[in-house]
């Protein structure tokens, strides 16, 4: 079953997905080709959890230790002896949760997409960036050697990209499509700069070797990096920052989170996928993947690395509880979730139960992937049935939409950590975790919680409650909350929700591959669950009914209510430097630089030739009988040097 | 009877014969008459081949020589009228001075 040609499958099928409906699909199948996908990819994500019951329950296990396993590596580009672009698949724990939650993820929103994308022109353009990028992301999480990781990494960027533009006559998609590349594209430069100082220093790009060389002392390699150094900071620091920064641009952290918001504009489906369940976990997993080498060589960074974490989290769920927006919402609660996640990662340490914070950090990342997948379906489909994303045309729709409103409920107190809801256990590993390594990072995580149910549940009652929904839409037909195909993986999604958390994942996925015992911590629990609950009933007075109560607390802290509303003016501060350093100051040098000096010398250059080429110009006449006089007198001439100097 | 003229006689005569032929390559406004100069040029050369042959080194070679050059100059006399004559299905005029297209 591990072999490498099943496991081949699995990225490539969505691959031939992808340039069958490019080439031929397109034109020829324009409505079948979104069934054809549905169908590729359940082979894909059959496959993977196959693969998963297969590493985890019969073969992964040695000696009680989950060992990593390479079935394929083929050499694709050699640098020098040792350093090599391998394309390779690695099976470990982490990849192999991220293969099933990504096919399973994908197959569901690919489902969704079939009722949701329904009679769109580009549908099935749609559908193939969606196999691309499912290919893409597969491509990142099996990946064995570094560098084949920032291919796909890079590949994932360019299917968000498609994917966010989608609707490419909208201006604002556009610009977030734009923003979106630009943003992960620049952090993405620390991340090759960080690979290059990485494999330079040990010498190597396959991630194994890589950890293995930097993770104990007394190498060479080891040496050479921890020695050498830039700022009183160490070069293996230094390479293991820069990676992070490409890790935070794509995971959407603190400062480098704007993009995110925006990239709802792309079709709702595709926020389920690629902005709340998969792609912006990347920068989680790629901090995960090299976690040996963080936690072992490098604490203070990965405690660097939590910190960001937490205060990305803290602020975007402090944005969340202002905006109206119902994706952008959910958009700024997953940077938070997100932020929870590396928080996790930078409480833990490596091996047993100090590595609980990276186990509780996966299984955040797993349940993560249902309940707020399952949010983004929701709310698409609450905008399908609206057509508007501002909740205050919605209001009222527990009664228009059961089933949605059931899974929305549910997904929110999971999201919440309610139990026995899925949410709840990787919560509260992770506020565990915290709790024993961090206590800074403790409160503001359990302060993040208690934001998080306060505003989940602000989104949930005024969109379902609040007031009675208002069709604004008489001149349409009334129509139901969506076809089958929709609601099917809403339903699935929400099993997955609840049920996520019953999956031992302190068994499977720890940091050193050693199953290790959790402990059950009743007080956290109990603070965690309160705060919660106390946050619900908040949520509860004030937007259940329509009332003011909201408005004025929120008028009575204009100020802070202000900042938060205006994202904490993020964007203007970007604008500031793009526009004012950047462009007028630097660009406008450089473009005086460009015009007068190497256009200068180009043109000179330029004019000089062409100067003298009209001067001897006259010479090439096409008159055949000037060429032959000149003949003539230069046989001439020739004679009488040649008497001249007697020769 | 033919040693009792000099051999700088002959010359003489190719000489002449070279120059006109040159004078007329140079001047002449009508390719036929150019080509016609072109082969006076090559019978001077050969009437230089066949006397230097004859006083100076008398074998036979010199002769064959000529017949090849005069062969030699008839294909090229044919080749020669046809491209005149596309030419001047193309401009309509066999003056060399209109034919200047081929510096492009």
């Amino acid at each position: 079953m591990l072999n490498a040609s099943t496991l081949l499958l699995i990225p490539l099928l969505p691959l031939l997905s992808f340039l069958f409906i490019s080439f031929i699909g397109k034109k020829y199948l324009p409505t079948l080709s979104g069934t054809i996908s549905v169908l590729v990819l359940s082979v894909s994500a059959f496959l993977a959890i196959a693969v998963a019951y297969n590493y985890f329950f019969v073969v992964g296990m040695t000696n009680g230790i989950y060992e990593a396993i390479i079935p394929m590596k083929l050499e694709w580009l050699r640098f020098s002896p040792g350093v090599s672009i391998d394309m390779g698949i690695i099976l470990d724990p982490i990849s192999v949760m991220m293969l099933v939650v990504v096919t399973f993820i994908s197959l569901m929103v690919h489902i969704y997409s079939l009722g949701y994308m329904k009679g769109e022109e580009r549908f099935a353009v749609y559908y193939s960036f969606l196999d691309l990028f499912t290919f893409s992301m597969l491509g990142l999480v099996m990946a064995s050697n570094l560098f084949q990781m920032y291919f796909f990494w890079e590949l994932v960027g360019v299917s968000s990209y498609l994917l966010i533009g989608y609707y490419f006559t909208k201006p604002s998609a556009v610009a977030a499509a734009k923003k979106a590349f630009i943003v992960t594209r620049f952090a993405d430069l620390g991340f090759l700069i960080g690979i290059l100082v990485l494999s330079f220093h040990s010498g190597t790009l396959d991630i194994q070797t890589l950890i293995a060389r930097l993770t104990t002392s007394d190498t060479t390699f080891y040496a050479s990096a921890t020695f050498t150094g830039f700022m009183g900071v160490s070069s293996l620091t230094w390479g293991l920052a820069l990676v992070f920064i490409g890790g935070a641009g794509k995971s959407a952290m603190f400062p480098l989170h704007i993009w995110l918001p925006d990239a709802m504009e792309g079709p709702t489906p595709v926020s389920a996928l690629i902005h709340a369940a998969t792609m912006v976990v990347a920068g989680v997993y790629l901090v995960a993947r090299l976690f040996p080498i963080y936690a072992i060589s490098s604490p203070h960074l990965l405690e660097l690395i939590g910190y960001i974490g937490i205060i990305s989290s803290v602020l975007a769920a402090i944005i969340a509880c202002t905006q109206t927006d119902i994706k952008r919402v959910l958009a700024y609660s997953t940077i938070s979730q997100i932020g929870y996640m590396l928080a996790s990662l930078g409480v833990s340490t490596y091996g047993g139960l100090n590595g609980e914070g990276f186990s509780a950090s996966m299984f955040h990342l797993f349940t993560h992937a249902f309940f707020k997948a399952l949010l983004f379906l929701c709310a698409g489909s609450v905008i399908h049935y609206v057509h508007s994303n501002e909740v205050k045309d919605m209001g009222g729709l527990r009664k228009k939409m059961p089933i949605t409103h059931l899974c929305f409920l549910l997904a929110c107190l999971a999201i919440a950590g309610i139990p026995p809801l899925s949410g709840f256990f990787s919560k509260e590993e992770i506020l565990a975790a915290a709790f024993a390594h961090n206590q800074t990072i403790f409160y503001i995580a359990w302060l993040t919680a208690g934001l998080t149910s306060f505003y989940m549940f602000r989104l949930y009652f005024l969109t379902f409650w609040n007031k009675d929904y208002v069709n604004h839409h008489e001149s349409h037909e009334h129509h139901s909350e969506g076809s089958w195909n929709m609601k099917l993986p809403l339903l699935i999604l929400m099993l997955g929700a609840v049920g996520a958390g019953v999956v031992p994942f302190h068994h499977l996925i720890t940091s050193d591959g050693q199953p290790y015992e959790s402990e059950f911590h009743l007080n956290i629990t109990l603070m965690a669950v309160g705060l919660s609950l106390f946050a619900i009933i908040i949520a509860t007075i004030f937007y259940r009914k329509k009332n003011n109560l909201s408005d004025k607390i929120s008028s009575s802290i204009s100020q802070l209510y202000d900042f938060a509303y205006h994202k904490f003016y993020f964007d203007e501060v970007y604008q500031f430097v793009t526009q004012r350093i950047l462009f007028n100051t630097i660009g406008a040098l450089s473009s005086w630089f460009d015009k007068n000096i190497v256009n200068g010398v180009v043109n000179t250059t330029a004019f000089i030739t062409e100067a003298f080429s009209e001067t001897i110009k006259p010479v090439q006449s096409g008159k055949v009988q000037g060429y032959a006089l000149a003949f003539l007198f230069g046989i001439l001439g020739l004679i009488a040097i040649l008497f001249f100097f007697n020769f | 009877m033919i040693d009792q003229i000099p051999l700088t006689h002959i010359l003489f005569l190719s000489t002449a014969l070279f120059f006109i032929g040159a004078y007329g390559f140079l001047t002449r406004r009508n390719l036929i008459t150019m080509l016609m100069s072109v082969e006076l040029i090559l019978n001077s050369v050969n009437i230089n081949l066949v006397a230097f042959n004859r006083y100076l080194h008398p074998t036979i070679d010199g002769v064959v020589f000529t017949l090849f050059i005069i062969t030699i100059a008839a294909a090229e006399a044919a080749v020669a009228i046809a491209i005149i004559i596309s030419l001047y299905r193309k401009i309509n005029s066999i003056d060399p001075e209109q034919a200047d297209e081929l510096k492009f």
